[in-house]
């Protein structure tokens, strides 16, 4: 009887959509699992659901029209799509910006690094269920968001470059406010580290999960904190030098497999945690060294771009962010591609994730640090 | 309680029929007190739990409903009451239905034997402690039932987590029970507070290093059984959305939150008796005896007192799994299991054959100073413990020196 019961009924694989609405996939992506038990034995991304036509937008709006665009590719770290942005189309028209606004958008984007990295590994606490340390990091964004208000109006769609130049100089007294907040920060980090980054639970939690080989980082074109997690020494700000990184002092943070290995999700949050250190360590560099002048070169509203095609790149906080642009010699862009970290990092799903369980996931899209606008654009 | 009422009865001479129905009257009153206890215990510590939550994440909490938002849970419980009753099409109706109630009679039926303060208890029955663990387990049930019943995948997945979780962890807590009542050698809940004294090292936590292991290992495994984090994968909102309170909505929600919250005196109020000396005051050694003495409204007075210190006892430590609650992230599935059967089960039975061991110990005057000197290292280390926890937690809010700009309790 038993036998026969057992014959009958089997065992088979269910298939579950994580997504588009569920609370750990931050947005709307949708990931299809194949489960046996509780532990996933495909996983099918099924990217889409975010998908606004950003590139299109760029063909039939001026180039000055499309700078609020770019916060919105990725909206956590708005900075870096505006410089990649003003960068390409300053090559086109082969201006020079002023020192003086170099230096306001390298404060601005490593204001905007800390801030994103706040939020990555707040919410990577929150999705393994501690929720304190998510709220603690929320604190301390909403000082970098009132910084960010005096330097550009906004909070979070910053709107901040202009082509040659940014939006608008410091108001008097800001330099200082943002010094305090570096020193403010450096106390914050090890309070950080001390309610999270060392629980033995939270460690346990993360290494050895979804470890990911130099080859395979490579293979699959990640960018940013994942490639470097893999102990692969790569930063666009160093190797490919930009604006004026050249001038600052600081440490390309790799991952060194504390208690783990190199390449796992512990690994991700650590190089997050010292990325943080150093973008503070460039914003007091940056600030003590403020040159005066211009914060921005005279330049027609609405320039006309001379015909050609140029690719340029920043260091966003999720990966390389590049901009692909085509002029045609008119106001408007031709054709835009925008390559993002987000989209490689969900494209590697389906290779590391068979074998881990539904929690261990959870683990690793957080360590990940996919936001799902800049997967889909 | 029963006394009381034999003590009352007695003198009005009623015939056996209008007798029973005395007595169900005095049973459903007990009833009724016992369940606006638990009611009002729930929704205060809804409050307070929130309050206390935002306090350690640097926000506000509620504040908005009465002084200090004293009275958000009963906007909240009229607002679910009010809710419409959402039955999705597909769930297993009756089974749906019923889930809730389950819960909600499994956790509160434990209110029956737990004691309140000298000589408070709804039913004094003898194997207290027993029937506790045993009516405790109908909440398994209860989420077993609402995960199956659902027909959603992920609620699913959260009632069998559940089960797998609260059977396994049956077995640690119900064997450092035993190593208690190895000592205590009575299984009523009274007499085993009996048993114990009102100074600390006459504690059963510290009545010799075995109980004092079981007292930690009983204090995480109850944690698991009560869902609380770090253990509380059933319905851990980031994996499995909401575990199996998924498709619940209104009313049958605020069933499974209410047990919830009362599960939390039921694991305090437990701790509380078998290990932190019950109701027993500092510096009085019989206390019943104290009372049968003094007339009036001193024998009231004591009873009080005997009331306030369990309930500060127990109070503290709903406070502690508050505070772990929103500190520590949540354990996987498969580690929760190996926290259990390697490390606590075999813990748990060398604790209680351990504690086993002292009761056949010689219990002669000449070893009462080896007794006493072990309890009191014991204490000490038990304070200790406590006292380097909040030292600790001190330092690590002071470290940022942040001057946090809400008032909390305004």
């Amino acid at each position: 009887m038993t036998k026969l019961m057992i014959e009958t009924l089997g065992t088979e694989s269910t298939v579950v959509n994580m997504g588009p609405q569920h609370p750990s996939t931050h947005g709307v992506i949708s990931l299809r699992l194949q489960l046996k038990g509780e532990v996933i034995e495909a996983i099918d991304p099924n990217v889409g659901y975010l998908h606004r036509s950003i590139e299109k937008i760029s063909e039939l709006t001026q180039y000055t029209g499309f700078i609020p665009y770019t916060d919105r590719v990725d909206y956590l770290s708005a900075m870096f799509g505006n410089q990649a942005w003003c960068m390409a189309v300053e090559k086109l028209l082969g201006i020079q910006v002023p020192r003086r606004a170099e230096y306001l958008r390298v404060i601005a984007c490593e204001l905007n690094r800390i801030i994103n990295h706040l939020i990555a590994c707040g919410t990577m606490a929150m999705d393994l269920g501690a929720f304190t340390p998510f709220l603690h990091g929320i604190r301390e964004r909403e000082k970098v968001n009132d910084i960010m208000e005096k330097i550009c109006g906004a909070r979070l769609n910053y709107n901040y470059m202009r082509f040659g130049g940014v939006s608008r100089d410091f108001i008097r007294g800001l330099d200082k406010e943002i010094l305090a907040f570096v020193d403010r920060f450096k106390k914050f980090l090890p309070e950080f580290n001390r309610l999270i980054t060392g629980n033995e639970i939270f460690e346990k939690r993360l290494i050895h999960i979804g470890v990911i080989s130099p080859e395979l980082a490579i293979a699959y074109g990640l960018g940013g904190p994942n490639l470097r997690a893999s102990g692969i020494d790569f930063d666009l700000r160093r190797d490919f030098p930009y604006s004026v990184y050249p001038e600052f002092k600081f440490r390309v943070v790799t991952g060194e497999g504390y208690r783990g290995e190199v390449g796992d999700s512990f690994a991700r949050y650590m190089v997050r945690i010292e990325e943080m250190e150093e973008s503070a360590k460039i914003i007091r560099q940056a600030i003590e060294g403020l040159p005066e002048g211009d914060y921005q070169t005279k330049l027609l509203r609405n320039p006309v771009v001379p015909a050609g095609e140029v690719y340029s790149h920043v260091e966003s906080t999720r990966g390389e962010m590049g901009f692909y642009v085509v002029s045609n010699g008119t106001d408007t862009a031709y054709r835009t591609k925008i390559r993002t970290g987000s989209f490689t990092a969900m494209s590697i799903l389906p290779k590391i994730v068979p074998g881990l369980m539904v929690a261990d996931l959870v683990a690793l899209f957080g360590s990940l640090d996919v936001v799902a606008p800049e997967v889909d654009r | 309680m029963h006394e009381l009422f034999n003590n009352l009865v007695s003198n009005w001479h009623l015939n056996p029929v209008l007798m029973s129905v005395v007595t169900l009257l005095w049973i459903l009153m007990i009833a009724a007190l016992v369940l606006a206890f638990m009611a009002t215990f729930a929704g205060v510590t809804s409050w307070i739990e929130r309050r206390i939550a935002g306090r350690m994440m640097s926000r506000v909490g509620p504040n908005r409903v009465g002084p200090g938002g004293s009275l958000q849970w009963i906007a909240d419980g009229l607002k679910c009451f009010l809710k419409e009753d959402v039955i999705p099409g597909a769930v297993d109706k009756p089974l749906f239905r019923f889930a809730p109630y389950l819960v909600f009679t499994g956790c509160f039926a434990a209110f029956a034997a737990l004691p309140f303060g000298y000589g408070l208890v709804a039913s004094n029955i003898d194997i207290g402690i027993f029937y506790i663990s045993a009516i405790t387990t109908f909440v398994v049930l209860g989420v077993l039932m609402a995960g199956w019943s659902s027909n959603n995948k992920w609620s699913l997945l959260g009632g069998i987590r559940s089960a797998a979780q609260i059977i396994s962890y049956e077995i640690p807590t119900g064997l450092s029970i035993l190593t208690i009542v190895v000592l205590a050698g009575t299984l009523n809940m009274q007499e085993i507070i009996q048993q114990q004294g009102g100074w600390p090292w006459h504690w059963f936590i510290f009545n010799n290093p075995f109980s004092f292991v079981a007292f930690f290992i009983f204090f995480s495994s109850i944690l698991a059984e009560g869902n609380r984090t770090p253990f509380d994968l059933p319905e851990a909102e980031s994996e499995l959305v909401a575990g199996y309170l998924t498709e619940y909505s209104g009313m049958r929600f605020v069933f499974f939150f209410f047990a919830e919250w009362a599960n939390l005196w039921v694991m305090s109020a437990i701790i509380t008796t078998l290990f932190l000396g019950g109701w027993q005051i500092p510096g009085i050694n019989d206390l019943g005896a104290l009372i049968s003495q003094s007339a009036g409204a001193g024998k009231y007075l004591w009873i009080l007192a005997s009331i306030a210190v369990f309930f500060t006892k127990t109070l503290f430590f709903v406070f502690v799994v508050i505070w772990v609650r929103w500190t520590l992230p949540r354990l996987r599935v498969d580690q929760l299991m190996v926290m259990c059967w390697k490390y606590f089960v075999p813990i748990g039975f060398i604790c209680l054959l351990g504690s086993a061991l002292f009761t056949i110990l010689p219990q002669s005057s000449a070893w009462n100073w080896f007794y006493l000197s072990m309890r009191l290292v014991l204490t000490a280390l038990g304070f200790g413990i406590a006292i380097a926890l909040i030292w600790r937690s001190i330092y690590n809010i002071r470290a940022l020196d942040d001057k946090i700009y809400i008032k909390v309790w305004e």
